[in-house]
């Protein structure tokens, strides 16, 4: 059948700055760029192109411009080119459309619409380069009250503390599964995390043997495949994750495609090679908070009580409620993951159209937890598209502990978010299990990459916190009256629970 | 890494319960009446840590996760019922119930057996990946689901009665039998939608069976087929002491998926 879908970029080449020097052809994996040697030329098949400008990059002479095709269908704002597109590739196909990363959809990011506060005259701002300023953050069920004892002149903690995660900084990577990226990007983040003080997420996809020596600061996920879960792999993370779901696409399950599950994929999922790695939309020994309850202790017992539990959930509309169910569970982390949140495979309608921003489920289930009085019994961790620190401090106050990062962590090590993830030939060398593509991605430059980013977002939080005068992170934890909203409804400000800028 | 404080708990609730187990002839008997699984399992730990070989626990009342979290292989005999997830992510013992199981029997098992003389509840042997389960009786719903296998591991179920909807679910591996013994003259299984989602694995089954999920076929047994099914059949007999020439009998028929890829196709590029 003829396609009747256009070159969504066009390659620009210029003929005086092109070198031949073939860079392109080679680094391109959708086979965009040829050379032609008898005319001695690069030319390039537009319709492959996905914008991930990889070869602009890597062109030595800049030679290269990818540009948007111009030529589009009549304007028209509801039957838009991106939807006109859709249907044709739909009728072209007749299947589910796939799409990757988080949504990309402007009219669901409230952190744009909500300003932090600052110290003038009233009371000190705090230098953060002069002044000590803490943001280490404990993750943990936390006790209702601490009993102490003098035992000969020395204060003795009496109450008996549950397991806890200790972050050098409120920012965690969140759960990548290694299938979904490759074993180069889990070693990236495995190493930045344990260099940076904080955890790096498996995912559920098991952990690579090779990676157990960074398992201090992994948390390892079990999910409905249950991918890789054995006695040895619960032992080695710091914590453990019961995946619910992500907020890229709640309520449904997991593919990774059986051409992905190469040997050493096959290995860590504990499946047969070339097989495909269904994970089932519920895990099906829990369709209760009672039966959550039950998994989450297996696991308390599988590891002896040594180790975090943690609940993660799609952000949606009853998210308080079953937080709260969660918490009741005896869950010692509740994650929430926006509908911003990214991921290597989603039906792009469910991407787009399911779940709720973040920002109103951390307000939601924060201020639930708090008026039933159990908000010290979990820690939560926020998910879902945080682009800047600006973002994890407007999380924070709102009721967050810590925060994930996907997107973000993978931009730092080259993805420019292109979308192509379930492809499985990032020219990025991210998300694929192509050895040969995998190879881009060097853990040593890559880990310093996301210490580098680790490092200035951490930076840029003590500014404002210390902007604020505030010298502890606690301190801006659930501190709402440091936000202020703009252009808002009254709803969204109660929900929030935050003021009107200028109020 | 544990604390102080939780170290010290962990030895105070040892110490606690020691007195529950007292060594009687190679075997250290328990008594779990009263006891809360948390307290059985810790005294269990305990006792697996000690190199344990054989462990009897009596009064067992509804105790969950028995089994998990020990890392040797020893034999573990229960009298009376134990609870939901019993041998979870268990990796190696031997567990014989002289009663029935409740739910999700053998969660996500890597390695190790159970033996149950009588029934079990749903999902038995969800996603387990390696050893063997051999129920005498019936099993719930959705038996079998997402059993896997993978290199030298393989998951087996053997149950002796009959099945409820959803038999081996999502199936990516191992080898699933239902015999029927306990189904009357002329009465065929009553489970329905069975190999729902099935992609790889075999479920061998005695007797006539109807509704199966879309993505999987029925066929004849060949000569490999029998000789898996008379392996296993023979330890369920040597189990239960049932005969083995009266269950091998009547025919088998095997379940299989059309397709290693049931969705390849459901998705637009």
């Amino acid at each position: 059948m003829k396609s009747y879908l256009p070159p969504e970029y066009l390659v620009e080449r210029s003929e005086e700055r092109c070198i031949r020097c073939k860079v392109c052809v080679n680094q391109c994996t959708y086979e965009t760029h040829s050379y032609d040697a008898e005319d001695d030329v690069i030319r390039s098949k537009d319709e492959n192109c996905i914008n991930c400008q990889r070869c602009v990059t890597f062109c030595p002479t800049h030679a290269i411009t990818i540009k948007k095709n111009p030529s589009s269908y009549r304007d028209n704002a509801n039957m838009t080119p991106e939807v006109i597109k859709d249907i044709k590739k739909q009728a072209e196909t007749g299947g589910v459309l796939l799409t990757g990363m988080g949504c990309d959809k402007p009219q669901l990011t409230y952190w744009d619409r909500l300003l932090v506060n600052a110290s003038q005259v009233t009371n000190p701002s705090i230098d953060p380069l002069r002044e000590p300023m803490e943001i280490r953050t404990y993750l943990g069920a936390k006790p209702d009250a601490l009993e102490m004892e003098l035992e000969n002149g020395e204060i003795q903690l009496k109450t008996q503390l549950a397991p806890q995660l200790t972050l050098e900084t409120p920012i965690m990577f969140s759960a990548m599964s290694y299938g979904a990226v490759s074993l180069n990007v889990h070693e990236a983040l495995a190493r930045a995390a344990t260099r940076a003080g904080t955890y790096f997420n498996t995912g559920e996809g098991g952990l690579d043997p090779r990676l157990y020596k960074y398992g201090d600061h992994a948390i390892v996920q079990v999910a409905s495949g249950r991918f890789g879960v054995h006695a040895k792999y619960l032992d080695t993370g710091a914590a453990v994750e019961i995946k619910i779901g992500q907020g890229a696409k709640p309520g449904i399950g997991g593919h990774l495609p059986g051409e992905k599950v190469t040997d050493d994929i096959a290995r860590t999922r504990m499946i047969p090679i070339g097989t495909d790695a269904l994970s089932p939309a519920p895990q099906h020994d829990i369709y209760s908070i009672e039966d959550l309850r039950q998994l989450i202790y297996a696991l308390k017992e599988a590891t002896d009580y040594r180790k975090p539990i943690s609940v993660k959930i799609a952000a949606v509309h009853n998210s308080a409620a079953i937080a709260s169910g969660i918490v009741r569970a005896g869950a010692d982390i509740i994650a929430i993951d926006g509908i911003r949140g990214a991921t290597g495979a989603a039906p792009k309608v469910i991407r787009d159209n399911v779940g709720i921003p973040i920002e109103l489920a951390i307000a939601s289930v924060d201020q639930r937890l708090r008026e039933e009085g159990i908000r010290n019994k979990a820690s939560i961790v926020a998910a879902g598209g945080f682009r800047s620190s600006g973002d994890i401090v407007k999380a924070i106050a709102l009721g967050a502990d810590a925060v994930y990062i996907a997107t973000a962590a993978l931009v730092a090590i080259g993805c420019t978010v292109c979308q192509k993830c379930y492809t499985g030939k990032c020219p990025w060398g991210i998300a694929t299990s192509d050895p040969w593509i995998s190879k881009r991605i060097n853990p040593d430059i890559a880990s310093e990459r996301l210490i580098n980013l680790l490092r200035g977002w951490s930076m840029e939080i003590k500014d404002m916190m210390g902007g604020m005068g505030i010298n502890a992170i606690e301190s801006l934890r659930g501190n709402r009256l440091h936000l202020r909203g703009v252009g808002l409804t009254d709803t969204e400000l109660k929900v929030l629970g935050i003021k009107e800028a200028g109020d | 890494m544990m604390t102080v404080q939780q170290e010290k708990a962990i030895a105070e609730m040892s110490a606690k319960f020691a007195s529950r187990s007292k060594v009687e002839n190679n075997a250290s008997k328990v008594d779990a009446e009263g006891l809360h699984y948390r307290e059985l399992n810790t005294l269990l730990r305990d006792l697996d840590r000690n190199h344990t070989e054989k462990i009897e626990i009596s009064n067992v009342y509804g105790q969950r996760y028995i089994g998990t979290g020990l890392q040797n292989k020893l034999k573990i005999d229960i009298y009376g019922t134990p609870g939901n997830d019993l041998g979870a992510f268990m990796d190696g013992p031997n567990i014989e119930v002289h009663g029935n199981a409740q739910d999700c029997t053998g969660n996500t098992m890597n390695d190790g057996q159970i033996v149950i003389h009588g029934r079990a509840g749903d999902i038995t042997g969800y996603a387990m990946r390696g050893g063997k389960i051999f129920i005498r009786d019936d099993v719930g719903y959705r038996a079998g689901i997402h059993m896997k296998e993978y290199m030298c591991k393989k998951s087996h179920l053997v149950v002796g009665g009959t099945a409820q909807d959803f038999l081996g679910e999502y199936m990516a591996g191992g080898v699933l039998v239902v015999l029927g013994l306990l189904l009357k003259a002329g009465e065929h299984h009553k489970a329905r939608f069975v190999g729902t989602g099935m992609h790889a694995g075999i479920i061998y089954v005695r007797g006539e069976i109807s509704h199966l999920g879309k993505e999987v076929k029925v066929m004849d047994v060949n000569k490999t087929d029998l000789k898996t099914i008379e392996g296993l059949v023979k330890e369920y007999c040597d189990h239960f002491n049932a005969d083995f020439d009266d269950i091998m009998s009547r025919k088998f028929v095997k379940i299989v998926p059309y397709s290693t890829r049931p969705y390849g196709r459901v998705y637009a590029y």
